[in-house]
């Protein structure tokens, strides 16, 4: 067995919301802080999509962010094939930026519109060094946009000439470009129609099979994340409520906010289930509810979740953070 | 039979331009019967916003209604004068829209809002203004209306935001509430709590809805009858139950198959080749046909009108025997 692609440990992340300097020496008030992560650790083997659901605010993207050193962790650590991830330019994180890439939710927001399209595909090679001659480069192109189900004519349009599935195509084709294992997807298709949306779903998960890629996908939309996903980690203000394998988190989900959610989604089956009662709204992540953050709007909350914070805890084949679970009070 | 709430008959909606008129909606007809739930689904660009726009008599010029008939109960509502339209707007016709933070003033307490919405359409004093208020606020699930109705929208989250407009929809009574896209900027576990409150205040006031969305989700769990838009025009229409189950129109089809479910196990999407065509380019015939699967010759040249099919009504010809034949032979 070899040991997992990525390890995230006891990732942490605070950004500073306080007042201005001014302001808070006139009205005493202390400086103030938003976890956005808080405590977060999951490990993702080769070859596996690993997705994190959670509404919004639940951190994920924040997550996304630290995963590819765009955005320093307050503290904990990511592990990128035993290696280190950090911000810095040293040569060896320049070889290890090779091996990673991210796609983005919007693709009207991610492409330079005044750049071809040929060059915008080219650009992590050119900057990652991974290929020099300017031959080899404009071939490389033109496979990739052969991979991702464009023309090679499309080399010399500009984005604004494509639709919105076309550009997230163009933007899947770039994230290959400099032949990366793992590539972290934010949200690649929420920003598209649902039968634009199957068509790019069944291209990254050809992709997938094809080149032996790793994925991280971000998803709201549990549904989406059901078909793409081996094991998924559910989010909640910023911490892993649950993580279980993909089949076993819709058959017997463990967490009551999972519940919740799956209670959520709209169901196109008509089998008029009942379904329960959904109360209440994410609370403000600059105050969060103590103990467990969860407990204002769960329905089987008792007085030691106000109090006490639960861990994440193995139960099964997945883990929960729920002391209801933990003590096995909850029905499966 | 009795009289539709709502009819809208042949609308065609057009935006000039300089190399001829867009077509963007294209001969939609249908009814509403009161009390109804009508759906409208489609993708980006279908149209289905421009058809709730022009029911409300809100097109943005230079957009216009460039044939076709409205009619609210046995009134003509697409020819009025703005100020005559102004009297069922709001009266009669509720709006929900998308974005609650920008369909309500930011610079106004949700008070001063809802009394002005019901002394506008209502004549009664102020205090009893705000009373009714209150009481909607109650409806909708607002938590201590009493308090919180002066409270300015930004002290308001997501969720609750989108209830004080569904109160606001409701002020006067409406018969009719047009919700465009109510809860696409809302989360999942928001999302079925605002849909919850929507039809469950439009039922107990006997108020028809148009649900606008592209998510076939909210419209199975909400809906009676759904429409299903394409390139500005219905391509099928019928019982939501129907439509779900045994979509007759390929392209309701494949829309059907490329919605991933939660109890749909791991395999491939069901997908549609190509996208929908842009308003310059709509092909001739059935704006569906490049990308139909059982297209046949006179699918690209002549546009199918919607027939009966068992329940629904569906514009294709493969529904239409006579073409049918004509085609095989």
């Amino acid at each position: 067995m070899t040991g997992p692609l990525i390890k995230v440990d006891k990732l942490t992340r605070d950004f500073d919301v306080s007042k201005p300097w001014l302001n808070r020496v006139i009205e005493r008030e202390a400086k103030q802080y938003l976890r956005a992560v808080d405590d977060v650790s999951f490990e993702i083997k080769k070859g596996e999509t690993l997705a994190l659901v959670g509404e919004s605010g639940s951190g994920k993207s924040t997550i996304a962010k630290m995963l590819v050193g765009l955005l320093k962790p307050t503290s904990g650590t990511v592990l990128f094939d035993d290696q280190p991830m950090r911000m810095d330019t040293s040569d060896d994180m320049q070889q290890l930026r090779k091996r990673f890439q991210m796609i983005f939710q919007s693709p009207f927001a991610s492409l330079n519109p005044r750049w071809k399209v040929s060059d915008i595909i080219a650009e992590p090679m050119v900057v990652l060094g991974v290929e020099k001659d300017r031959n080899k480069i404009g071939k490389r192109v033109d496979e990739l946009l052969d991979l991702v189900g464009l023309s090679e004519k499309d080399g010399n349009k500009f984005p604004h000439e494509f639709s919105g599935g076309q550009r997230q195509r163009i933007a899947i084709a770039r994230s290959l470009s400099s032949n990366p294992e793992f590539i972290v997807c934010d949200e690649p298709t929420s920003a598209l129609d649902v039968s634009v949306q199957a068509q790019i779903l069944n291209l990254m998960r050809d992709l997938q099979d094809e080149l032996g890629l790793t994925y991280l996908f971000i998803s709201h939309d549990l549904s989406v994340v059901r078909h793409m996903a081996n094991r998924i980690g559910v989010l909640y203000l910023g911490a892993l409520v649950e993580v279980a394998e993909s089949k076993t988190l819709f058959q017997k989900p463990k967490h009551p906010y999972t519940r919740m959610l799956l209670d959520a989604v709209p169901d196109l089956e008509m089998t008029n289930r009942m379904r329960k009662e959904i109360t209440g709204e994410i609370p403000n992540p600059i105050n969060p509810p103590s103990g467990c953050t969860f407990h204002p709007r769960c329905p089987f909350a008792e007085e030691r979740c106000k109090i006490e914070k639960p861990k994440l805890l193995i139960a099964g084949s997945g883990a929960a953070a729920c002391h209801l679970v933990e003590d096995g009070l909850l029905s499966t | 039979m009795t009289q539709p709430l709502l009819s809208v008959k042949d609308l065609v909606i057009e935006f000039p331009t300089r190399d001829g008129p867009l077509t963007a909606v294209d001969g939609v007809s249908f009814d509403l019967a009161a009390g109804e739930i009508l759906g409208v689904v489609g993708e980006s660009g279908a149209g289905k916003s421009l058809t709730g726009s022009a029911i409300m008599g809100l097109l943005d010029p230079p957009g216009r209604i460039a044939s076709g008939e409205i009619w609210l109960g046995s009134q003509r509502i697409d020819n009025l004068a703005e100020e005559d339209m102004r009297a069922i707007r709001g009266k009669r016709i509720g709006m929900v829209f998308q974005d609650p933070l920008t369909s309500l003033n930011p610079l106004y307490t949700i008070a001063q809002q809802l009394i002005e919405t019901i002394r506008t359409h209502i004549k009664i004093n102020e205090s009893d203004a705000r009373k009714r208020a209150i009481g909607l606020l109650d409806d909708v699930g607002i938590p201590a209306a009493s308090r919180r109705i002066d409270d300015y929208p930004y002290q308001f989250s997501g969720g609750m935001r989108q209830r004080v407009v569904i109160a606001l929809a409701l002020a006067a009574e409406p018969e009719l509430v047009i919700a465009d896209e109510p809860t696409t900027a809302l989360d999942v576990s928001v999302q079925a709590q605002i849909i919850d409150v929507l039809k469950e205040q439009c039922t107990e006031r006997g108020a028809s809805i148009i649900l606008i969305t592209h998510d076939m989700g909210v419209i199975a769990e909400t809906a009676n009858r759904v429409a299903v838009m394409y390139s500005g025009r219905i391509a099928e229409i019928g019982p939501v139950r129907d439509i779900i189950k045994n979509a007759s129109h390929p392209y309701t089809k494949g829309l059907m198959g490329s919605i991933p479910t939660l109890a749909q196990a791991d395999d491939r999407l069901t997908q549609i080749p190509g996208s929908m065509p842009r308003l310059t380019d709509i092909p001739a015939g059935c704006a569906f046909n490049p990308r139909c699967e059982q297209v046949f010759d006179k699918c690209r040249t002549e546009r199918p009108f919607l027939v009966p099919n068992a329940t629904c009504e569906v514009a294709c010809w493969l529904y239409d025997e006579a073409a049918v034949k004509e085609g095989k032979k």
